[in-house]
């Protein structure tokens, strides 16, 4: 019931945001086009995010998502470019899309056993983690990007008119709310982040469920990431710079706690179209890029405020003292 | 019939009077109408069954909680708290259960924390005047304590006493303990009595909530009980003894405290050989049968909870051999130890055993999702089904299977535990100080239900602290003491004196 409610406010501030753009740009955002952009757009951010549930649930938290978006998709494109030559095309191309995702299934793999077996905090490994993936990324063709002309589909493709990149997002958006909701690597990631201790003491795998959530958000980067080249044609070294940030963002504005325990992907989604419509209605009105920094600064705490005083009267309301 | 104490004749002044508070938490009466009077340097027990309204009653005089009516009285004048920081400007001072001190500052800075003398220039602490002090109010209360010691450093008993320091540097008056003794060793209660004795000794008045009441027959000057957010009795305690206390609090007879024991001991289930961890266990052996509840008793830190740690497959150093119905096993986690079919309790709720802000429901299926058919997907409206028939079995009290936790009451969080593992149905349960921090009706309940398991088979090691539940509810018992068995006593023919002689008392060849 109380978590319902929760789930109301960032919903319903999304409404509104749609709504008073609505009013002020019917011509320009209240049509298909509009809507289908921004949730192309979402599309890379929001899978990300699907990933950063898990984490944040498990009280993890994962820095290294932007760099490792940056690693994934160059590494895909060197794939591509190899098996290929100078204008890779068919197979190539799916080979190449599934070593991206190959790379981010081991960069994640990397940062879960870093965490669990060594105990490091997992802020300080992905730390280190963003800078060396970051690296990698760099070097591997002296800071330049790698262009793939007709690598198309999964940017720009449809089936039935809706875009292949929104089939992607909605499907995996059902699978991370089936695993959260019923099956136990879903409910462990709850206990663990709740009580690591207690989940332990259950008889829970800590490491290897961590491992599993850390692999989880690492496939998820890697696919964000083929998306991503395949709508700029081209691997960038330097892409996803910050997405840490934005998709953390999303998350808590959906309702998750750092301290882990918390959280919901329904929530998460919110978070991360509040954030792209807003983006998009601030440049539909005319808002430089700059100054939305500063709205987006100020959502992200107001909500965040806003939930956590919910949550503080719920309390007072649950405990009956003793 | 309530009635309330009032100023005897030669009693001294009343220190604090409380009057009339009502609390109310969203439909939950808390508080109704609660008397509370308190004289100068004398030690009031707090007593009552969990949930009967104790920590609200404190709460609000600590200034945590406003009433929703009342006033209080602290050395005849009127007071009202909008904050905590006002309550401890009038003298009260609050030592919670657990030490609520900065871990890694030392007693003394935690001593003066926000209140700390100031250096020679701005924004300076002087460093020497604070530990001076400190080492003289230390003195002043002869406390054995180093102001230079960093709290992380400290046992729990010596935690407690930087918390009294801290109280008494801020000039309390009035100092409240919630369940001070509920983690200390026997040596560090006696300690705190001496402590708590000198303080009433320096007019200090010191309201005492304890579940364990023999504490209180030797302490407290005055008892108050509540009861359902009611005071139904207060007296001065040389009027009282516990039988009284225990009907006031409960509002029945308790009759027939420990189940009767009539099991019939089956073959050995468990046997535990040449169990070794380090320095901390010891070649330690013992068998359990079916049907047989063995209870284990030591000192804090004799190594028990390793003995079960150790079996249970926490503990990755410890060697040894365990067989289970005359099959050696080997656990290496307890996951291990759960497929096998042994069950731990864990002697801390809030940090090992419960996810306390997630559903109840998830709590009690935690450990057993592979056992109910739910390996591979979860179906919540089985899950809440299997939750809510555990629930009415326990008679667990609690707004529905999908309330968190954390809303529960102390008796009802243990019963919560209770539940995962009489879902897993282990045959070996290993119950580490079950009955802590619950109250007399709850530890009525888990005595009968420890009693129903050993019925139906099962083998049960019961650890604890309180002599007397182990006397009352096991067939034998193990004594620990400094990481090796050094007793192996059957219940009927043992004394309190004998076990406490052998696990406190060093003999001369050691």
């Amino acid at each position: 019931m109380s978590k319902f409610v929760r789930q109301l406010l960032p919903f319903g501030s999304l409404v509104l945001i749609i709504c008073i753009l609505s009013a002020f740009r019917p011509d320009t955002f209240l049509t298909m086009d509009n809507f289908l952009n921004v949730l192309r757009r979402s599309s890379v951010y929001g899978i990300i995010a699907i990933g950063m549930t898990f984490v944040i649930i498990s009280a993890g938290i994962d820095l290294s998502v932007g760099s490792m978006l940056a690693l994934c998709g160059m590494a895909g494109a060197a794939v591509m470019e190899a098996m290929g030559g100078a204008n890779p095309q068919g197979a190539s191309l799916v080979y190449g899309t599934i070593a991206g995702i190959g790379v981010g299934v081991v960069c994640g793999f990397l940062n879960g056993v870093l965490i669990t077996k060594l105990r490091l905090q997992p802020f300080i490994v992905t730390l280190g983690a963003m800078s060396f993936y970051r690296g990698i990324a760099l070097v591997m063709r002296d800071g330049q990007p790698i262009n793939i002309a007709d690598y198309k589909y999964l940017g720009e493709g449809s089936i039935l008119a809706v875009p292949v990149s929104i089939i992607i997002f909605a499907v995996i958006t059902a699978a991370a709310i089936f695993i959260l909701r019923y099956m136990k690597l879903g409910r462990y990631t709850y206990a663990i982040g709740s009580n690591r201790e207690a989940a332990f003491h259950a008889g829970v795998n800590v490491d290897l469920n961590l491992i599993c959530i850390y692999m989880f958000i690492g496939v998820l980067v890697g696919i964000a990431s083929m998306i991503q080249v395949s709508r700029t044609v081209s691997a960038q070294p330097t892409a996803g710079l910050g997405t840490e940030l934005d998709v953390i963002a999303a998350v808590v504005i959906g309702g998750a706690s750092l301290a882990g325990g918390q959280g919901t992907i329904v929530g998460t989604i919110i978070g991360t179209l509040l954030i792209s419509f807003l983006r998009n209605g601030c440049t539909l009105l005319g808002i430089s890029t700059n100054a939305q920094l500063i709205v987006i600064g100020l959502i992200i705490v107001i909500a965040v405020s806003v939930d956590q005083l919910a949550r503080s009267k719920g309390k007072e309301l649950q405990s009956t003292g003793s | 019939m309530i009635e309330t104490a009032q100023e005897k004749e030669g009693e001294g002044r009343i220190g604090l009077r409380m009057e009339g508070i009502s609390k109310r938490f969203g439909p939950v009466q808390a508080l109704q109408d609660v008397n509370l009077t308190v004289h100068e340097g004398t030690v009031h027990a707090l007593v009552g069954e969990n949930g009967a309204g104790k920590s609200t009653l404190m709460k609000i005089l600590a200034g945590v909680y406003g009433a929703d009516r009342g006033r209080i009285e602290i050395d005849g004048k009127v007071r009202s708290f909008t904050g905590p920081e006002k309550a401890i400007e009038a003298g009260v001072s609050m030592i919670y259960q657990d030490p609520d001190l900065a871990e890694h500052l030392t007693v003394a800075e935690n001593v003066f924390l926000g209140n700390e003398p100031r250096g020679a220039l701005p924004f300076m602490i002087d460093n020497n005047v604070m530990v001076n002090n400190t080492a003289e109010l230390a003195e002043n209360f002869h406390f054995d304590i180093e102001p230079g010691a960093v709290v992380a450093e400290l046992s729990t008993g010596d935690c407690q006493v930087a918390e009294i320091l801290k109280a008494l540097a801020r000039k309390a008056s009035i100092i409240v303990m919630d369940e001070p003794t509920s983690s200390l060793s026997e040596s560090e209660v006696e300690r705190l009595f001496e402590i708590v004795r000198r303080l009433r000794s320096n007019g200090i008045s010191v309201i005492y909530i304890s579940h364990r009441l023999e504490e209180i027959v030797g302490l407290a000057d005055e008892v108050t009980v509540l009861r359902d957010g009611q005071v139904v009795h207060s007296e001065p305690m040389s009027k009282l003894d516990i039988a009284t206390i225990v009907r006031h609090m409960v509002g029945r007879e308790l009759t027939e405290f420990f189940p009767a024991r009539d099991v019939r001991i089956g073959e050995t289930r468990v046997k535990i050989e040449g169990l070794n961890s380090g320095a901390k266990i010891r070649d330690v052996s013992f068998e359990v049968g079916a049907g047989e509840i063995v209870g284990m008793a030591g000192l804090v830190g004799a190594g028990r909870t390793e003995v079960a740690r150790a079996i249970f497959g926490i503990d990755k150093k410890a060697t040894g051999k365990v067989s289970l119905d005359g099959k050696a096993v080997t656990i290496k986690s307890p996951g291990e130890g759960i497929a096998n079919g042994i069950a731990f309790l864990t002697e801390d709720r809030k940090r090992t055993g419960l996810c306390l802000n997630l559903a109840c429901s998830w709590n009690i299926t935690l450990a057993g999702l592979d056992l109910i058919g739910m390996s591979r997907t979860i179906s919540p409206a089985k899950e809440n089904g299997i939750a809510e028939k555990l629930g009415r079995q326990l008679a667990i009290k609690w707004a529905g299977a999908d309330a968190p936790a954390e809303s529960l009451s102390g008796g009802n969080q243990q019963k919560l535990v209770i539940a995962r593992w009489l879902l897993t149905e282990s045959r070996f349960m290993i119950f580490d100080e079950p009955t802590r921090g619950i109250d007399v009706g709850a530890k009525k309940e888990v005595y009968g239900l420890l009693n129903k398991l050993a019925k139906e088979g099962k083998a049960i090691l019961f650890i604890s602290s309180e002599l007397g539940e182990l006397l009352g509810v096991t067939d034998r018992i193990l004594v620990m003491r400094r990481g090796k068995l050094v007793g192996n006593l059957k219940t009927s023919e043992t004394s309190q004196e004998e076990i406490m002689h052998l696990a406190a008392v060093e003999e001369a060849n050691e």
